[in-house]
């Protein structure tokens, strides 16, 4: 299988010297060959997932300052490189080599490890997400369900980071991220249960295949019939809460600078860079979750372009840009009034649009079948 | 049973919205304040103190660096108590350059807090929008008087220099230059008023864009309606001056009420709020600004037909013309003892104030003759602000206290003095 992927994905001339490693690896492990091959294989393609993605965890913070620099009438970072291009490095470096301070009465253990929880899911959710129809890592039955539990427990960094700081500045940031998770998560699954409920499936590659077919398909605009148009509150809501979900400004109270500087705010060096790439790649997951459920994933928007992996790039970057944008326009909420909402607006709104979906499927006019 | 205890938070002076220096020692239920106890002093400097070894004149620029926001209207207190107790009169021509700079300033000021308030509410881009105004009219400071901030520009008895009748220009560099650099110099191509003008024909539409962003933004509305409020009563029991008693509906400006320089011939309103809370003290300000820029027009107007001295020609109080000084044994005389000792303010006291761009803004000060104060006493509006601190801040949250040290627009500098 292997072989015949490599085939297709590469060019010619580099056939020969990897057939010759494969008959090398088959004369040295013999009959084990398969099964060392199989883990090789999957090393590899973990690698091929994870080191370009942290490259563009870095480059989506470049892009962050760029872009929000322009929308506040200033540059952005432009001396490090041309254009400032290895800003992100020199930043990353900056952090590596500076001392990771552990306060005083701080749980050590715990305050290393929080970083770790932060990050670790982060990047454990990219082993199911498919990048076109062939592409996954792991083609998982019940990948949402997967991710969203993975997903969930880095909160736990947030709030054990909070707590094992010994600071009370960053133990009311750990606070406010619990509160802000329980009133979230909810309106966030139960708008994902409407998505499964009409793809009939917890497969995220056959979610994106759902969305291919339907009346707006069959006439060639493809992006009428992706989710997003007759699920439309549950878009807007899954939108907001990811926002709220990764952090970001308007919902950035567990960090909230300006009033409790952050449930992070004892950290530094490494470990706060850990922090700052766990919530940038939440930002990029998030993204790709949203334009696979709901825009369609790598399908093209219209018939007459061929889909491929260059849509769903495309699509998270629409949706990261989006993150920027409301990050420099919106103030910050308030701790109760991100409740309120989550509570008084989201959840009803979500299970009302739930019902309103069952029942569209259960009737004669369904769009679903 | 245990017993369960109050949270206290220490709130700065290391914190980002501190604005500065401010300590204040928060009991929390919670999120909840239920105390809220501000600490001053760490940046004080003993100004009043200071000012009683120095001479008249050298205490100018420390008023400057008392609210470090509204520099000219510190002085401008300053100069007109002296002015006061010599009952000298000022140049007509002074008195317009004295109200338009002090106008210039309150825009000066209300920009920089429209820029906090919004950054300490999250709204992070309102502070570049305000910086990009303010570089203009620092500019103004710079022509005047070659200081971007710390301008010791007004005198007693006057205003040091009249109007330059050039702009200080953008230098072609690595980052401006082509296009972009004619850009940026081609409103100061001319003199200052023209370069004022200029920006005074521009501002309402920037002010519009910020109100675009914030006035009607639900997020805006949810952290400042209803927050902090005060009535109108209790704002005059606490002593509340400027914007912030504005804000309570009390329309109590100075520049009406007791007019002083040439206001009284200025055609402005004084905005008032209707609910004392910090979304009516935000909308002050901004028609503050807008009223602001009304008056600076005027002032331009005046000024561009208008010459004439912008100093006292009594030379006991400012120095003379060098070219005089250069040619007359008397004016040497003059300016020697005034660069060596002095002027010398006749015996008595007086208290003099100015709206301020944070409130009533005075300085009481007592002369027993000699070239210096016998005791100066200044009447910070901030500082009276922050005593109802603890207040307003009562039974709201953590977010809150922000919002309201935003609102009371808080400068360490006057307030520790």
């Amino acid at each position: 299988m292997m072989v015949e992927t490599l085939e297709q994905l590469l060019p010619g001339f580099l056939m020969p010297p990897i057939n010759w490693a494969l008959q090398l690896g088959q004369d040295t492990f013999g009959s084990a060959w398969p099964t060392v091959l199989l883990v090789l294989w999957t090393v590899i393609k973990v690698v091929l997932i994870i080191a370009p993605l942290l490259l563009v965890v870095a480059y989506v913070t470049f892009c962050e300052r760029k872009v929000i620099g322009w929308m506040q009438v200033r540059i952005g970072p432009n001396r490090v490189g041309p254009w400032g291009l290895i800003q992100p490095i020199a930043d990353g470096l900056k952090l590596l080599l500076k001392e990771v301070v552990v306060p005083s009465g701080a749980d050590k253990t715990v305050f290393l490890l929080a970083p770790m929880f932060s990050f670790a899911p982060a990047l454990l959710a990219w082993s199911v997400i498919p990048f076109n129809d062939v592409m996954v890592l792991a083609n998982l039955n019940a990948s949402l369900l997967f991710i969203m539990a993975v997903t969930s427990i880095s909160v736990y960094g947030i709030i054990l980071a909070g707590w094992s700081s010994n600071s009370k500045y960053a133990f009311l940031g750990g606070m406010r991220s619990a509160a802000q998770l329980i009133s979230y998560e909810i309106a966030m699954g139960l708008a994902l249960v409407v998505v499964l409920m009409i793809s009939n499936s917890l497969n995220l590659g056959d979610i994106v295949a759902g969305q291919n077919k339907g009346r707006f398909a069959d006439m060639g605009l493809k992006f009428l019939s992706w989710n997003w148009l007759p699920l439309l509150p549950m878009f807007v809501i899954y939108m907001v809460s990811i926002v709220a979900e990764t952090n970001r400004a308007p919902f950035d109270m567990a960090e909230g600078e300006s009033e409790i500087v952050g449930f992070h705010v004892e950290y530094s060096g490494m470990a706060f860079a850990v922090f700052q790439l766990a919530e940038y790649g939440a930002v990029i997951l998030c993204s790709t979750l949203a334009s696979l459920l709901f825009l369609g994933g790598w399908l093209s928007p219209v018939s007459f372009l061929p889909d491929s992996i260059f849509w769903l790039f495309a699509k998270v970057f629409l949706i990261i840009c989006f993150f920027f944008w409301i990050r420099a326009t919106f103030p910050r909420y308030r701790y109760d009034q991100i409740m309120r909402l989550g509570w008084k607006v989201f959840i009803p709104v979500c299970l009302i649009w739930l019902t309103v979906v069952g029942c569209w499927m259960m009737s004669p006019w369904t769009i679903w079948k | 049973m245990a017993d369960i205890q109050n949270y206290t938070l220490n709130f700065g002076p290391q914190h980002p919205a501190a604005h500065g220096v401010l300590r204040m020692v928060l009991e929390l239920d919670g999120e909840v304040v239920t105390r809220a106890d501000p600490h001053i002093g760490m940046l004080h400097r003993a100004t009043e103190k200071l000012a009683e070894t120095r001479t008249w004149v050298q205490s100018v620029p420390y008023m400057d660096r008392l609210d470090y926001m509204s520099m000219m209207c510190n002085e401008h207190a300053y100069c007109m108590a002296i002015e006061k107790l010599l009952g000298i009169e000022v140049p007509i021509r002074a008195q317009y350059i004295r109200v338009m700079f002090d106008e210039i300033t309150r825009i000066l000021n209300h920009l920089l807090w429209i820029g906090a308030h919004g950054l300490d509410v999250g709204a992070m881009t309102m502070m570049l929008y305000a910086m990009r105004e303010r570089e203009d009219l620092v500019d103004c400071y710079e022509a005047v008087s070659g200081a971007r901030w710390h301008a010791a520009y007004y005198r007693p008895g006057g205003v040091y220099r009249d109007l330059p009748d050039s702009m200080p220009k953008y230098k072609e560099s690595k980052w401006k230059k082509g296009a972009d650099l004619k850009k940026l110099n081609e409103a100061r191509s001319g003199t200052l008023l023209d370069f004022l003008d200029d920006f005074v024909s521009r501002f309402p539409k920037l002010l519009d864009e910020y109100e675009t962003l914030l006035t009607d933004n639900r997020i805006w509305k949810q952290r400042l309606v209803n927050v902090g409020v005060v009535s109108p009563e209790r704002a005059l029991q606490l002593g509340f001056t400027g914007p912030m008693l504005r804000g309570s509906g009390i329309a109590w400006d100075l520049r009406k009420k007791q007019p002083y320089e040439v206001y009284d011939r200025l055609d402005f309103d004084i905005p008032v709020g209707v609910t004392g809370d910090c979304y009516d003290r935000y909308l002050v300000r901004v028609e503050e600004m807008r009223q602001s820029n009304r008056i600076v027009k005027q002032c331009i107007d005046w000024l561009r037909v208008n010459p004439g001295p912008v100093i006292t020609d009594n030379y006991k109080v400012a120095s003379p013309p060098r070219a005089r000084m250069k040619s007359n044994m008397e004016e040497l005389i003059h300016h020697f003892k005034l660069c060596t000792e002095g002027m010398h303010v006749p015996e008595g006291q007086v208290y003099s104030a100015i709206e301020h761009p944070k409130g009533e803004f005075g300085i009481y000060a007592v002369s027993d003759g000699a070239n210096k104060p016998y005791r100066l006493k200044i009447r910070s509006p901030g500082y009276v602000h922050l005593s109802a601190l603890s207040e307003m801040t009562q039974g709201h949250m953590i977010a809150d206290v922000v919002t309201m040290v935003g609102t009371i627009d808080i400068v360490f500098g006057e307030i520790d003095r």
